[in-house]
């Protein structure tokens, strides 16, 4: 009866990465082994921030939550990112000192932490925007054995009952579950939100609490990165060039 | 307008200047103006109104007395802060940018500076979380580049001084609830006072017919036998040592401002040439076109490096009037320049409210002629270099 338990009070855990700027230009160093962070605005995953972290303060203001924490896998260098999830009102954070792309490897460090301190909510992006990798949500799920409710564009919370939307190709499909449970968060969940002047001075007096991670396998690295050859040119056809058209995509785009 | 896609240029790395608070605060007052501002500007513009609902919002990002301590209602934090909140908000418009300024360096700064603790206590609060407005007024019909020669005036009558007179030009007046009036005592010197909305025989003209800043409510001060309490006058300041000494501050922030501006035209006319195609390439293969932009992002970088410097120097209470005006003359006339060139850039499209270049360049006339004109702030350079006054 592992999900029947009724929480004194219910916390919220909200992971979140750091990723360049949507309009960074990408690059690469030492032999294309390295991003090239140089110059690159670095800001918290959006679906992290707009949906997951947004919706979890909606919840916590509504009184259906007690605590957002912000937990973050990476080093000191994405601090800036945390103290935005601060300023936006998370009460607090927590930083996992430890660089790595292996997705299990970070789900197990967040695992570990949500099991340690008890945390029946975790809410993440459905993925992050630099790798897109949408494996961390289900693996912390797989980990800790929360069910894993994917892609939610609307979550509500009574109790330990949860309310989610999901989308689906032309539909909606209304899901209920129980937590603990783990929640990937899509468009459409909160409205981004901008953080305010007292969020940001309140901020600085926040608790960021910096762990060691556990030790734990790390099976994954990236050997190097390339970029996208670019799309190619784009060719015009008036009305009247129907045949053009259709010679064009059979013979130079092979699609029909 | 078309979509907001502004994106920041810092050609020389100047952000490893800042902190990053600095920009945390930056980001947080561009995506305001991206998300309330820039959908909606034209508009105001075209139809030549304020946007109320931006009051609310300037006070959550904290644009209304960043530096005036939150014991009083602001934000404590320093001069590089105001700064970045200025050329932000002058990157969406130089209307919206000057309420703010006026709020914060005409207004605010002068209650904090000069006000007794009662004044201090009763206007910064509510000024600070914008559920009032207030105004500056030092210009007047006759006296503009020369505000020592005022003729507006009070008479002590007790308990209470009776004011008349007119101001002009006044950024804020319509929709102000108090003004920080400039006028000359009994023995003829100039004293500030606090005039409120309401009082008997104070009112307050819009200007109409602007082609410039058009989205910022501009308006007359006028005073017909108006009762002001005692209560109401500064105690600390007498001469034109107060109102200049709020202009340096507002200066300070208009040199900012102005990148801002200059930054948004820049980047819409890099973006835009780059996508143009005439003669089958790009125009921004062009050698002239190149010029254009090749020139706008040095003076941008160049004024980047200096108000940096200048911030530097008025946090730690260093910089002099003189080096106020040499940037606010320099920075304005920069985003002037880089206004016209990205407007021809622009093509036909230039004039469009499509792109916000012709905004900018018509809203740049005042920032170049208020808070002191470009001319006077040159003759301010030289006779800080020569010792000799060429102003009269
Ligand atoms: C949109 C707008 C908003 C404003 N908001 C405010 C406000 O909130 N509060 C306020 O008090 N004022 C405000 N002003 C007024 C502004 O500060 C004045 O317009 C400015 O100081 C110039 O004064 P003037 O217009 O009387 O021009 P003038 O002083 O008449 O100047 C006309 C020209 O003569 C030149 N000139 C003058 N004297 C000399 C000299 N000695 N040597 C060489 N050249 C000289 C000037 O450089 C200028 O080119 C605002 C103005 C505008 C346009």
């Amino acid at each position: 009866m592992l999900y029947l338990h009724s929480f004194e009070i219910m916390k919220i855990l909200v992971p979140i990465s750091n990723v360049p700027d949507t309009t960074s230009k990408i690059s690469f160093t030492d032999n294309d082994t390295r991003f090239n962070g140089q110059g690159i605005t670095w800001i918290v995953n959006p679906y992290d921030e707009w949906y997951a972290l947004v919706r979890a303060l909606e919840l916590k203001e509504s009184g259906k939550a007690d605590k957002v924490t912000i937990i973050h896998v990476g080093l000191s260098d994405s601090e800036p990112t945390i103290r935005k999830g601060l300023a936006l009102g998370a009460d607090d954070a927590v930083r996992i000192n430890a660089e790595s792309s292996d997705s299990l490897y970070v789900a197990y460090q967040i695992a570990d932490y949500a099991k340690n301190n008890s945390y029946e909510l975790i809410l993440t992006g459905k993925e992050s925007i630099q790798y897109n990798g949408s494996a961390v949500g289900s693996m912390i799920a797989a980990l800790l054995d929360y069910p894993f409710l994917s892609q939610a564009s609307f979550l509500d919370l009574n109790g330990t009952t949860l309310t989610l939307h999901v989308e689906t190709e032309g539909g909606i499909k209304v899901v209920e579950g129980q937590a603990p449970a783990v929640v990937s968060c899509a468009k459409g969940m909160a409205e981004q939100r901008i953080p305010n002047m007292r969020g940001i001075m309140a901020a600085r007096t926040k608790p960021l609490q910096t762990l060691d991670p556990k030790p734990f396998r790390q099976n994954v690295k990236v050997r190097n990165f390339g970029l996208n050859p670019g799309r190619s040119e784009c060719k015009l056809f008036t009305e009247d060039q129907l045949d053009k058209l259709v010679e064009a995509l059979h013979k130079e785009a092979k699609v029909i | 307008m078309g979509a907001d896609n502004f994106q920041y240029h810092d050609y020389y790395l100047v952000d490893e200047l800042l902190t990053e608070e600095h920009k945390q605060i930056r980001e947080m007052v561009r995506a305001w103006v991206k998300k309330e501002v820039s959908p909606i500007v034209e508009e105001a513009c075209q139809k030549a109104e304020f946007p109320r609902q931006w009051i609310k919002g300037l006070a959550e990002i904290g644009a209304f007395g960043p530096y005036i301590p939150q014991e009083y209602g602001g934000a404590g934090l320093d001069q590089i802060s105001y700064g970045i909140i200025m050329q932000e908000l002058e990157r969406g418009d130089s209307g919206l940018r000057s309420t703010a300024s006026v709020q914060s360096s005409l207004v605010m700064y002068p209650i904090y500076t000069f006000g007794s603790e009662e004044q201090k206590r009763k206007y910064l609060p509510r000024l600070a979380k914008g559920e009032i407005i207030g105004c500056f007024g030092l210009t007047e019909p006759d006296y503009g580049s020369n505000p020592a020669g005022m003729i507006t005036r009070f008479t002590d009558k007790g308990d209470h001084v009776v004011l008349n007179g007119a101001k002009m030009w006044i950024s804020n007046a319509p929709i102000a609830d108090i003004a920080v009036v400039w006028a000359k005592d009994d023995h003829g010197e100039i004293r500030g006072l606090i005039v409120e909305r309401g009082m008997e025989g104070f009112t307050t003209p819009e200007t109409h017919g602007k082609w410039s800043l058009r989205a910022s409510a501009t308006g007359e001060l006028v005073f017909d036998n108006v009762k002001v309490p005692k209560e109401n006058i500064f105690p600390n300041i007498k001469g034109l040592k107060g109102p200049l000494s709020c202009l340096n501050s507002a200066r300070y922030g208009i040199a900012w401002g102005a990148i801002g501006a200059a930054l948004d035209c820049y980047d819409s006319a890099l973006r835009y040439s780059k996508e143009r195609i005439q003669f089958g390439k790009p125009i921004a293969a062009f050698q002239l076109t190149q010029k254009k932009l090749a020139e706008m992002i040095t003076e941008i970088t160049k004024a980047q490096v200096l108000t940096w410097r200048l911030g530097v120097l008025k946090n730690e209470n260093r910089a002099t009037p003189a080096q106020i005006s040499m940037a606010k003359r320099n920075n304005v006339h920069m985003a002037l320049t880089i206004a016209r060139e990205a407007r021809q850039i622009h093509g036909g499209m230039g004039i469009t409210g499509e792109y916000p270049i012709m905004r900018h360049m018509m809203n740049l006339e005042s920032v170049i002629t208020y808070e002191g004109t470009h001319d006077i702030h040159l003759l301010i350079t030289g006779l800080d270099i020569t010792g000799i006054n060429a102003f009269s």
